[in-house]
């Protein structure tokens, strides 16, 4: 009993307790951002009519009923689908060979490369949409899905390098040259030591590129031309359109799905430790 | 003729000197220490032996053939880490199997059998299908040796190996890499910053200061002829009396003669690789305190040289007493001067009756004990 | 390594070359070419798209988008702080969940986040049936198309930008100097402006650049939540290329954007130099007494 009053002591000194103001603050920003996700799963259920009026609500899973039955919203999604696959794949094949590459390069452009791949993370979306789509126009390559995907790769392959690198930069470099010395060749090294130790960064790495592909409104919005509509450009037009609750209906799937991959990446970095 | 042999390298690092002109030669199955400081570049030295840095200049030529520019892998050369550098993902079997696995010539019979042989080797036996991450620092280490022998390389270099292990373990390590090297007949090149380490371990020893070689021989041959002020310091503890520079002395190179108070000159070695100052100069007199004889103190005066020149007497005030149980450690006042003395027990019996604080007694010491060093120099 | 493993760069480089430096380069030559009569170009040097972009009316503009950046940034920063303390000093195991909060909008999909402020400032939101039902107004307040949604819109949004860099500092750092200036006699607010704040100050700094740098950019909150009136150099930039098609004068707003981004970034990394040698002067002359 004892021991324990003396514990819980320490660990109440240890972290000081924030002002109540801090405590208003951050009550105040997890609402800011949580309430308008909240509304939009409560109105994706809620049937249609005067929705001043409490008594007059009823549940209803029409939205989602008219969601699945949407031809477009299908087609935006395998649209959506296949640019985040080919991207992620197509970035973390680029980014961890080049950061492969750059890690412990004695190559004098290295930190140029390197800070050419990481650009796009500092660059507004906007500018590299519009770099983009100039250049396509230049070289003649006509816009539509492939061009989608070359600006996801370039957007991507950013991340990618940045967390294989933070991973390479952590690792004792000491067993690169231990396998070397050991009589490994340099793919010998890079297939049976680094790329095993890397898996879990090119893990998060590949899902990071997934996400950020899958999301992306900017560049496809620039360089996806007509008929190649992603979900994100499917849901913006579908707004400029007009209200309409399917798009409530849409966006609680999609909250789900990042709740979902949220607790499935806790649970596996939890299990990798 | 050497086996190894290492021709003049240099190494900078931007604008640092990592090393100037290194040159050794080691023989065949011999235990071979490179000491100094952090920094010195000892280590530099070591990873351009395993083919990890390219030296600026020099060559290394290993059983007459030049292999300076080989990669680590074409390199008859293996290493233990300093922190040992397991693979983490791999386990114990599959970490000392490594470089046998790249072999595709090696039945997996065969693999199994030298790995179970090289386990056995450091002690290691049934443990192979551990994790490394599971295993304690000292395995760790036994793990990073079966590794680097397995194959048996011509040279194994080891770098700080037994640096991260607390001081029972690294005893009892240092022991054991002594009689696996014997036992192996492989060369070893061991860097050290420790100097215990390194005169119980080696057959023969480097000690390298600010990227150059100062000195290299036997540890003995270190530890009673120091050639320069830096290896006296740094191979244990010196005393530093300040006597007048006198003259180099004309009949054998490396020797001066310096003046005592009192006017009598006295002969010693001069640290190499320093330049001497003009007649006249302040310089430092090196003695080992455990090269130092006590004496009852009797009339004449002090100091005085024997008629031979081979013995200086010094006369002192005991300041200080310390029992150390195998050693006495005693601290003396000679002039403004502190100088330690060390008696052990076996000599002990001999010390004067009645030595305490505020005796005065005679120090001995034979002339060829003694180096002259630059005042200046370090402490 | 080295000789053999440089292959391995060679995808790398030739995708950037190719993909991003040819593209930022045209951009940079687009923005000194004549537009056609057909939306295409015509190639003949030209500085008027520049000298047109100094046109009042674009003045406006992106003064306008520079106190939205300016004041969203500091709206962060202000609400940033304190949620990454809070969330810093909560038990340990607490904080997972904390910034799982956080993640969930953060990752959500950014044109449905964005609709969803949308969705609690309509007429038909929660905020008008609170007010409406709590007898406050009889008509819904329309809070959509205005400056304020954008704010709002743009506070959210990149809150998270700013919170996680803070929290990261936050993380490694030993309470028990709040602890110790406590113990020296500080309290309340010298421990957070002599304490917390210079502590914090490395994770602020990359917030500062990590929200005012894309929010200056941003399309899609004042296109969705700032209607026809609040045209901001995001949308102003992707009119000219996706309705006027003047992708030389697009290009030119463009380049002065990523001029204006590359000065806040080179301010932040001059700060951050001058604050890394005080930092350093201190350190040795401390290590060498």
């Amino acid at each position: 009993m004892e021991m324990e009053g003396a514990l819980a002591t320490v660990e109440l000194k240890r972290r000081p307790r924030p002002h109540a103001i801090a405590y208003l603050i951050s009550l105040v920003c997890y609402g800011l951002m949580l309430l308008p996700l909240v509304a939009i799963i409560f109105y994706s259920f809620l049937a249609p009519g005067d929705a001043s009026d409490a008594s007059q609500w009823s549940f209803t899973w029409d939205w989602y009923q008219a969601l699945s039955h949407d031809e477009s919203i299908l087609e935006a999604l395998t649209t959506s689908l296949i640019v985040a696959v080919v991207a992620s794949l197509g970035s973390t094949s680029i980014g961890l060979l080049g950061a492969l590459a750059l890690h412990r390069s004695q190559f004098s452009r290295s930190e140029l490369v390197s800070g050419l791949a990481t650009l796009p993370l500092a660059l507004p979306e906007l500018v590299l949409g519009l770099a983009s789509v100039i250049w396509f126009g230049t070289i003649g390559l006509s816009l539509g899905i492939n061009s989608v995907i070359i600006g996801h790769i370039t957007l991507t392959t950013a991340y990618v390098v940045t967390v294989i690198n933070a991973r390479l930069t952590d690792f004792d470099s000491a067993v690169i040259d231990a396998a070397s010395d050991l009589g490994a060749t340099p793919w010998q090294v890079a297939r049976r030591v680094t790329i095993p130790l890397l898996a879990p960064a090119i893990g998060a790495g590949a899902m990071m590129a997934f996400t950020l592909s899958f999301d992306d409104f900017m560049i496809s919005f620039f360089t996806a031309g007509v008929d190649h509509d992603t979900l994100p450009m499917r849901i913006y037009s579908m707004i400029r359109f007009g209200i309409n609750r399917e798009i409530y209906a849409l966006s609680t799937v999609l909250i789900l799905l990042t709740i979902t991959g949220l607790g499935v990446s806790s649970w596996l970095r939890r299990r990798s430790i | 003729m050497a086996m190894l042999s290492i021709r003049q390298i240099s190494k900078r690092f931007g604008a640092h000197n990592a090393l100037r002109d290194a040159s050794l030669d080691l023989g065949s199955g011999e235990f071979f220490s490179i000491l100094g400081p952090s920094g010195c570049g000892k280590s530099t030295l070591l990873r351009i032996l395993g083919g990890f840095e390219a030296p600026d200049s020099g060559s290394i030529c290993l059983d007459g053939k030049d292999i300076t520019r080989l990669l680590p892998s074409e390199r008859p050369t293996n290493m233990v880490f300093q922190r040992y550098a397991l693979f983490p993902h791999l386990s114990v079997a599959e970490n000392v199997g490594f470089s046998l696995s790249l072999q595709k010539k090696v039945t997996a019979s065969d693999r199994r059998r030298r790995i179970d042989e090289a386990l056995a080797l450091v002690a290691m036996d049934g443990l192979g299908e551990r994790s490394v991450q599971s295993l304690s620092g000292g395995q760790q280490q036994r793990v990073a040796l079966a590794r680097a022998i397995i194959c048996r390389p011509r040279v194994l270099l080891l770098d700080e190996p037994l640096s991260a292990l607390d001081l029972q373990l690294r005893l009892r390590m240092q022991v054991e890499l002594r009689a696996l090297q014997r036992r192996l007949g492989m060369t070893f090149v061991f860097v050290t910053h420790d100097q215990g380490e390194a005169l119980s371990m080696s057959d023969r020893m480097a000690v390298i200061n600010g990227g150059h070689i100062e000195q290299v021989g036997t540890p003995s041959a270190l530890y009673d002829r120091p050639a320069t002020d830096f290896v006296a310091s740094f191979l244990g503890t010196m005393n530093r009396v300040p006597v007048q520079f006198h003259a180099p002395c004309e009949h054998s190179a490396n020797h001066v003669w310096v003046e005592l108070t009192g006017g009598q000159r006295l002969r010693a070695r001069w640290s190499e690789g320093t330049t001497m100052p003009p007649s006249g100069a302040l310089v430092s007199m090196l003695v080992r305190p455990e090269k130092m004889g006590i004496r009852e103190d009797c009339h004449g005066s002090t100091p005085r040289m024997t008629e031979a020149g081979d013995e200086l007497t010094l006369s002192c005030r005991v300041a200080d007493m310390a029992f150390h149980g195998a050693t006495t450690q005693i601290t003396g006042q000679l002039h403004d001067v502190d100088i330690s003395v060390t008696a052990t027990h076996l000599n002990r019996d001999g010390l004067p009756v009645g030595l305490g604080q505020g005796s005065r007694v005679r120090l001995v010491v034979k002339t060829e004990h003694i180096l002259i060093a630059p005042d200046n120099a370090r402490n | 390594m080295g000789r053999s493993s440089r292959i391995f760069l060679v995808p790398l480089v030739t995708w950037l070359g190719l993909f991003l430096v040819g593209p930022l380069l045209m951009v940079a030559v687009y923005s000194f070419l004549e537009r056609g009569p057909y939306g295409d170009v015509i190639w003949q040097p030209t500085l008027a798209n520049y000298t047109r972009a100094l046109d009042p009316l674009y003045l406006r503009i992106y003064s306008k988008s520079l106190v939205l950046a300016t004041s969203t940034t500091a709206v962060c920063a202000v609400l940033g702080l304190p949620l990454a303390y809070t969330i810093a000093t909560a038990p340990k195991r607490w904080q997972p969940g904390l910034l799982g909060l956080l993640m969930v909008p953060f990752l959500t999909n950014f044109v449905v986040r964005v609709y969803a402020i949308r969705l609690i400032l309509a007429a038909e939101g929660p905020i008008n049936l609170g007010l409406l039902s709590l007898g406050l107004i009889t008509e819904p307040i329309m809070m959509t198309d205005s400056t304020m949604a954008v704010a709002l819109g743009m506070v959210t949004n990149y809150l998270p930008f700013m919170v996680l860099p803070i929290y990261v500092v936050f993380e490694k750092f030993d309470f028990a100097m709040i602890e110790a200036a406590k113990d020296l006699g500080a309290k309340g607010w010298p421990v957070f402006s002599r304490v917390i704040l210079p502590l914090a100050k490395p994770g602020l700094l990359s917030g500062l650049s990590l929200v005012f740098v894309p929010v200056l950019g941003e399309y899609m909150i004042p296109d969705l939540l700032g209607g026809a009136k609040t045209l901001m150099l995001g949308g102003l930039i992707t009119e000219q290329f996706l309705r006027v098609r003047d992708w030389p004068f697009g290009s030119a707003l463009a380049m002065i954007l990523v001029t204006a981004m590359m000065f806040v970034m080179w301010l932040q990394h001059r700060y951050r130099g001058i604050e890394a040698r005080r930092g350093d002067g201190g350190r040795i002359g401390y290590s060498r007494t």
